[in-house]
C-alpha cells in the first residue's frame, strides 16, 4: 500500500467527511456506537453515528479522532500529528475541538461563538497549529464545510481569519476530494466591516 | 510554564495529576471566579497551560497529553481513544451528574447510577482486557483524564455499585497513585466541590441537567418516566421484604426539645407575623405553613426539631391601633395575639413554641446584643433632623405625622409616604406638618440617633455569606436579593426610634427612645426560645451542632441575610447564623392582590367560616406554593384540585386498597406472591419516594406533594390493570394475585399515609387509623417495606375526602371578593345564600348525610366498575340523588339546581 493512496483514501473517506453519513468502504468498516460508547450520553447536540474502524488485528477503534491519527500513522504521515510535544498536544487540542464543539454545535449561536473564536485564534497563524499544516485542519476544514456553505459573502468577510484559512485548506492538495469548492472573493465589498 | 486555574473546579484535578506524574516544572496561579478565561474558546472555570513559547492550550486533555508527552510516553491508538470518550461521551455526562450532586443534592451513588451505561463500558472494557489499567499495564494519560472527571462525583470507589468490580479496582488504584492523591490535596477536594457549587448554582444549568428535578413546571407528563433497571427492581423487592423491622424506630425527643449530641439538630423559624394584622393566605404559606411541613418532615425522619414563632408586637404600627381603638399598646398585643394564636392551631401547625416579643427575655437579649455591639465598636452616632412635637413633648416618628405632599399637594400624605401619589416622604419634608396626637404644629429640632456600621461589618458578613452558600440551600431568590443588597454598597443604619412601644435603649442620651423594630423583631426568635427553655443558648449560640433554617417570604430577605447576620457576627458571642434561607415569592388572590382595606381575600380568621377542613386548604396551599414565581390562588382551581387529585386520585385510591382489604378479604391482609410487575411497581414507589426525599431535604415542598400524587396515580392504574375485584372470583391463581394486589396497594396506602403527614396531618392520621397502621412504622425511610404484613387486621374504611360542589364554591368567591365575582349574574342565587350555606344549623345531620352521599357515591361506582346490572345500578343512582337533595337541603341550598346537575353527570 502506497503511503499517497493511504492518505488520500483516509481523506476521501466518507466518515472524515462528516462523520454522521459513515459508509462502509474500503478496510474501514462504519457501525453504530461501538461497546457502549452511544447512547443515553448523547452530547448537546444528538450525537449521530459513531464510525469504528475494524482492523485486522484488535477489537477495532472508535471515534473520527481515533481513526484519523491510526490512519495517519499507518500512512507513515506522522507530521502531520505533530513533530514536537507541544505540537501534537495543540494538534490534540483541536481534533477535540472539532468533535466537542464544533460537532456538537446545535445553533446559529453556537456556530457564530465557533467562527469568533476560531476568528481571532487564526489572526496571527497560517494553521490551527501554527505555521504546519496538521490533521486538524483536515479535520477541521471537513467539520466547517457545510457552515462555511452556508455564509454570506458579509460574513465571510467578518470572519476574515477563517475564510482565509479555509480557503488555504481547501487549495491543499489531496484535502478537498468530494466536497464543493466553497467561492471566496478576494476584493473585500464591506470595507467598513471587520 | 505557567498553569492556570481560575476555578478550584473539577477540571483542575486530572491536569495537576498529570503534571505530577510527569513531574513537570509548572507554575501553578490559582485565580478567582471572576478573572476572565485566558482562552477564548472554553468555559471560564477550565484551566488553562500557558507554554514558554506563548500556545495556550485551554483543552484539559491536551494538557495531560502534553505532560505525558514530555514524560517521553507517546500517545497510542488506545490512549487516544479513551480520550476522545472521555471529552465526547463521559465528559457532558459528568458534567450533568455533578451538577446534580452538588446543586440538586443527589448522593454519589445516584450520581453515580446516572452515569450508567458510560461505568459499564469502562467496567467491560477493563474485564475483557485483563489490563490493570485502560491502556496497558502502566496509568497512562487516559487512566488520569478519566479518573479525574470521575473523581469529584464518586470520591471514593465506595460510590460505585459493587458489581462494577474492575472499575472499583481500577477507581481505588488510580486514587492511591502519589499523583493523584497529591492532586485532590491540592485542589483541595472536597472542599472545593463547595467552591464550584456556588460557581455552578450562579450558572445556567448544563443542558444534560434540564431534567424534571429542575423544572418549575406543575405538571409531569405520564410519558417522561424513566426506564428501571434490574438492580432497581431488585433492590425494591429486597427493601419490601426486610419489612417493618428494617425501619428506624421513631424516635420522641424530651420535651423541652434540646439539641443533642450526635443528632442532626435541626431550629427552624418561620418570620414572626406582625401582630396588628390577620394574616392572610398568603402570609400563612409564605412562612407559617411551609415551615410546619418542613419541620413535620423532619421530626418524621427523626431528626431532632425545633419549631419557633411569634408574634411581633412592637413598633409605630401597634402605637397608633391602640391610639385608634382606645386601647394601650399591650391590649393591643393581647388582643391580636390570641387571634393568631388561633389562626395557626386551625391550620394545625406544629409549633415547638409559638411566643410574642413583648417579653422581659426580649428586653434582656437585645439589650445584651447592644452592649456587645457598643463595646466592640459597631455603633455610630450621629444627628438627625425630625419634627419634634413641644405639646406631646416628643420627637415624632413617622407614622405620626401628617401633613401636604410635597410632591403631589395631597392634603393628608402621611410622615413615611403620600397615599395618593405613592411616593415615599421624608417626614420634614411635608408641608403644613402636623402632630397626628395633639394636632399641634411640630418644628424641625436636631436629635441623636445610633446606627449600626454595616461597612465596617462586611467583610466579615461577605466570609459567613460565602461559606453558608457553599454549605447551605438558600433559595435562588434569596441569593439573588442578598447579592444586589451587597453590591449596592452597604450603609450605616439607624437602629434607634422615638417611641415609647418598644425595647428601651440601655444608654444615657437615648433612654428615651426604643430600638427601632427591624433590629429588634429578629431578636424575638431568640427571646421566644428562651421563653420556651431557660438553656436556649444550646440553640442559638451552637452553631457547630445546630442547623438553622429560616422561612419567610422574600420582602423579608435583606433583613435576615444581611442585617440581622451583622448584628449576630458584630455581637461575637458564638451565635447561630442562618444555614438554610428558604424565602418564597408572592401569592396572589384570583387576579388580583389580597387587601384587607378592600376585603378582597381569604384572611386566616376566615377560613375556618367557609366549611372547608383545614387539611384541604393546607393542601392546596402547599400545592400552589410560590415556589419559584409567584402564583395565584383561585377557587375554581381549589375546587379541581379537591375533586380530581385529592377525591379521585389520592383519596380514592387509598379508599378502594382499604374497602378491598375489609371487603374481599374480611379485614385482613391477605399473602403475597409478587410477580415481576408488582416488584416494578414497589421499585417504581421506591423512585418516587427518593425524589420525595431529595426534594424536601432542599425543602422544595411544593415539588415533592408532587411524588406523593404520583405514587397513588401509579396505585390507581395498578388496581385497574390488574381489576382484583375480577380476579377474586376466579380460580385459585386469579384468587392469589387478587391478594398479592390488594396487599401492595393497602402497603401503598400505609406509605402515602406516613409521607402525607407533613402536608395534612388529619388525613394521614385518618388513614392511620382505618388501616391501623402501627405507630412505629410511622416514620420516613429511603425503602418502602411492607408494613402491613399478611394478617394485619385493618380497621374500618371509610372516604378521606368530599367533593366541592361549583355552587358552594361560587358562593364563597362572592363572599370573598375576587375580579370575576362582580360579572357573575347572581338572580338566580339568593342574596343572603352564603350565610345560610355556612350557618351550621346542624352540622351533625350535614356531616351524616355528606358521609352518606360519598358512601353512596363509592357504592355507585363500584357497581359500575363491576359492570353490575343495568337496573340495580339505577336504582342505586336513585338513592344517591335523594340523598344528594337532603344534603342539598340541609346546606340551605336550593335543591333544584343539585339534582339536574347530579342527573346530567351520569
Amino acid at each position: 500500500m502506497g503511503l499517497e493512496v493511504v492518505v488520500r483514501r483516509c481523506l476521501s473517506h466518507p466518515f472524515l467527511s462528516r462523520w454522521s453519513s459513515a459508509k462502509d468502504g474500503g478496510a474501514a468498516g462504519a457501525g453504530r456506537g461501538g461497546a457502549g460508547a452511544a447512547g443515553e450520553a448523547a452530547g448537546p447536540a444528538e450525537r449521530e453515528q459513531i464510525p469504528v474502524l475494524q482492523t485486522n488485528s484488535g477489537p477495532g477503534l472508535t471515534g473520527i479522532m481515533t481513526i484519523a491519527a491510526y490512519l495517519v500513522k499507518q500512512a507513515k504521515k506522522e507530521q502531520l500529528l505533530g513533530s514536537t510535544a507541544e505540537e501534537k498536544a495543540v494538534v490534540q487540542q483541536w481534533l477535540e475541538y472539532r468533535v466537542t464543539q464544533v460537532d456538537g454545535s446545535s445553533s446559529k449561536e453556537d456556530t457564530r461563538i465557533i467562527l469568533k473564536d476560531l476568528n481571532i485564534h487564526l489572526e496571527d497563524k497560517v494553521y490551527l497549529a501554527g505555521n504546519v499544516f496538521t490533521l486538524a485542519d483536515i479535520l477541521m476544514y471537513y467539520g466547517l464545510h457545510h457552515i462555511m456553505v452556508d455564509l454570506t459573502v458579509q460574513e465571510k468577510e467578518k470572519y476574515l481569519n477563517v475564510s482565509r484559512w479555509f480557503n488555504h485548506i481547501q487549495h491543499y492538495p489531496g484535502v478537498r476530494q468530494h466536497l464543493s469548492n466553497v467561492v471566496f472573493i478576494k476584493n473585500r465589498l464591506y470595507t467598513n466591516a471587520h | 510554564m505557567q498553569l492556570r486555574v481560575p476555578v478550584r473546579g473539577p477540571a483542575a484535578l486530572k491536569v495537576l495529576a498529570a503534571a505530577g506524574a510527569a513531574a513537570a516544572p509548572v507554575q501553578l496561579v490559582w485565580g478567582g471566579p471572576s478573572e476572565p478565561p485566558r482562552a477564548p474558546l472554553r468555559p471560564p472555570w477550565a484551566p488553562a497551560l500557558e507554554l514558554d513559547s506563548g500556545t495556550v492550550l485551554f483543552s484539559p486533555n491536551a494538557i495531560c497529553q502534553f505532560f505525558f508527552l514530555t514524560r517521553g510516553d507517546e500517545p497510542t491508538d488506545l490512549s487516544n481513544q479513551w480520550l476522545e470518550w472521555e471529552a465526547t461521551e463521559l465528559q457532558p455526562a459528568a458534567t450533568a451528574a455533578l451538577y446534580a450532586r452538588l446543586v440538586l443534592g443527589r448522593t454519589a451513588l445516584e450520581a453515580a447510577q446516572g452515569l450508567g451505561k458510560l461505568l459499564t463500558h469502562i467496567e467491560q472494557s477493563l474485564a475483557r482486557r485483563g489490563a490493570a489499567f485502560l491502556a496497558g499495564d502502566t496509568p497512562s494519560v487516559a487512566d488520569v483524564v478519566v479518573w479525574g472527571t470521575l473523581f469529584p462525583i464518586l470520591q471514593d470507589e465506595n460510590s460505585l455499585p459493587s458489581e462494577l468490580q474492575a472499575l472499583r479496582t481500577w477507581f481505588q488504584s488510580m486514587t492511591l497513585l502519589e499523583a493523584c492523591r497529591d492532586a485532590a490535596d491540592s485542589v483541595l477536594m472536597p472542599k472545593a466541590l463547595l467552591e464550584f457549587k456556588s460557581y455552578l448554582q450562579k450558572q445556567p444549568p448544563p443542558c444534560l441537567a434540564m431534567q424534571r428535578a429542575t423544572s418549575n413546571e406543575p405538571e409531569e407528563e405520564e410519558g417522561s418516566e424513566r426506564a428501571l433497571t434490574e438492580e432497581e427492581i431488585a433492590a425494591a423487592a429486597d427493601a419490601w421484604a426486610r419489612g417493618a423491622a428494617a425501619l428506624p424506630k421513631p424516635w420522641q425527643p424530651q420535651k423541652p426539645v434540646l439539641p443533642v449530641e450526635g443528632m442532626r439538630n435541626v431550629l427552624i423559624t418561620s418570620a414572626l407575623p406582625y401582630v396588628n394584622n390577620v394574616p392572610h393566605l398568603g402570609n400563612i404559606i409564605g412562612c407559617v405553613l411551609s415551615a410546619d411541613t418542613f419541620a413535620r418532615y423532619c421530626r418524621l425522619r427523626n431528626w431532632n426539631t425545633l419549631y419557633v414563632c411569634g408574634t411581633d408586637e412592637y413598633g409605630t404600627a401597634t402605637e397608633t391601633k391602640a391610639v385608634e381603638e382606645g386601647l394601650t399598646p399591650q391590649e393591643i398585643c393581647n388582643k391580636y395575639h390570641t387571634i393568631h394564636a388561633d389562626i395557626y392551631r386551625w391550620f394545625d401547625i406544629s409549633f415547638d413554641c409559638f411566643g410574642r416579643t413583648t417579653t422581659p427575655s426580649q428586653t434582656t437579649i437585645a439589650q445584651d446584643i447592644f452592649q456587645r455591639l457598643l463595646a466592640r465598636g459597631f455603633l455610630l452616632q450621629d444627628t438627625v433632623e425630625q419634627l419634634r412635637c413641644e405639646g406631646c413633648q416628643r420627637f415624632l416618628a413617622d407614622r405620626f405625622v401628617e401633613g401636604t405632599c410635597p410632591f403631589c399637594s395631597y392634603e393628608e400624605a402621611r410622615g413615611d409616604q403620600c397615599d395618593k401619589c405613592g411616593k415615599l416622604i421624608n417626614a420634614v419634608e411635608l408641608k403644613n406638618p402636623q402632630c397626628k396626637l395633639c394636632r399641634g404644629v411640630p418644628t424641625v429640632k436636631p436629635t441623636q440617633h445610633l446606627f449600626l456600621d454595616l461597612p465596617k461589618l462586611e467583610e466579615r458578613l461577605e466570609a459567613w455569606l460565602e461559606q453558608s452558600w457553599a454549605t447551605g440551600d438558600w433559595t435562588a431568590n434569596a441569593r439573588y436579593i442578598t447579592r444586589s443588597w451587597i453590591r449596592d454598597g452597604l450603609k450605616p443604619r439607624c437602629i434607634t426610634r422615638d417611641l415609647k412601644w418598644g425595647t428601651p435603649v440601655p444608654l444615657d442620651g437615648f433612654r428615651d427612645k426604643v430600638f427601632y423594630v427591624w433590629f429588634d423583631a429578629p431578636i424575638g426568635y431568640l427571646s421566644i426560645t428562651a421563653n420556651y427553655t431557660d438553656q436556649w443558648e444550646r440553640w442559638w449560640k451552637n452553631p457547630q451542632q445546630v442547623e438553622l433554617y429560616n422561612f419567610m417570604a422574600k420582602d423579608n430577605v435583606p433583613f435576615h441575610s444581611v442585617i440581622f447576620p451583622c448584628s449576630l457576627l458584630g455581637a461575637d458571642d458564638n451565635y447561630t447564623l442562618v444555614n438554610h434561607l428558604i424565602a418564597t415569592e408572592y401569592l396572589n388572590y384570583e387576579d388580583g392582590k389580597f387587601s384587607k382595606s378592600r376585603g378582597v381575600g381569604v384572611f386566616g380568621d376566615m377560613a375556618k367560616d367557609t366549611g372547608i377542613p383545614a387539611d384541604i386548604w393546607r393542601f392546596y396551599l402547599l400545592y400552589l406554593r410560590p415556589e419559584g414565581q409567584d402564583s395565584a390562588f383561585s377557587w375554581s382551581d381549589l375546587m379541581l384540585k379537591n375533586n380530581s387529585e385529592l377525591l379521585n386520585n389520592l383519596g380514592n385510591f387509598i379508599n378502594r386498597a382499604g374497602m378491598f382489604v375489609c371487603k374481599f378479604f374480611g379485614g385482613t391482609v391477605p399473602n403475597m406472591v409478587l410477580t415481576p410487575d408488582d416488584k416494578r411497581l414497589l421499585a417504581r414507589v421506591t423512585l418516587e419516594l427518593r425524589q420525595y426525599h431529595q426534594l424536601l431535604e432542599k425543602v422544595r415542598i411544593r415539588e415533592a406533594l408532587r411524588c406523593i400524587l404520583s405514587i397513588s396515580r401509579h396505585g390507581n392504574q395498578y388496581i385497574q390493570v390488574n381489576e382484583p375485584w375480577k380476579r377474586i372470583k376466579g380460580d385459585e391463581k386469579d384468587r392469589q394475585h387478587a391478594g398479592t394486589v390488594t396487599g401492595v396497594a393497602v402497603n401503598m396506602a400505609s406509605l402515602l399515609a406516613v409521607m402525607l403527614q407533613p402536608y395534612m396531618p388529619s388525613v394521614s392520621l385518618a388513614i392511620q387509623g382505618q388501616l391501623c397502621i402501627p405507630p412505629d412504622s410511622f416514620v420516613l425511610s429511603h425503602d418502602f417495606t411492607c408494613t402491613l404484613p399478611p394478617g394485619h387486621r385493618v380497621g374500618t374504611v371509610s372516604p378521606l375526602f368530599q367533593k366541592l360542589e361549583n355552587d358552594r364554591v361560587e358562593a364563597l368567591r362572592r363572599r370573598f371578593g375576587g375580579g370575576q365575582a362582580k360579572q357573575t349574574p347572581s338572580a338566580s342565587q339568593p342574596p343572603p345564600a352564603p350565610e345560610t350555606l355556612m350557618a351550621p344549623i346542624d352540622s351533625q345531620r350535614l356531616q351524616e348525610l355528606t358521609q352518606e352521599v360519598a358512601r353512596q357515591g363509592n357504592h355507585v361506582r363500584q357497581l359500575k366498575a363491576n359492570k353490575a346490572e343495568k337496573a340495580q345500578i339505577d336504582m342505586e343512582v336513585a338513592k344517591l340523588l335523594e340523598l344528594k337533595k337532603q344534603l342539598a337541603l340541609a346546606e340551605g341550598k336550593s335543591p333544584e339546581v343539585s339534582v339536574p346537575k347530579g342527573k346530567q353527570k351520569k
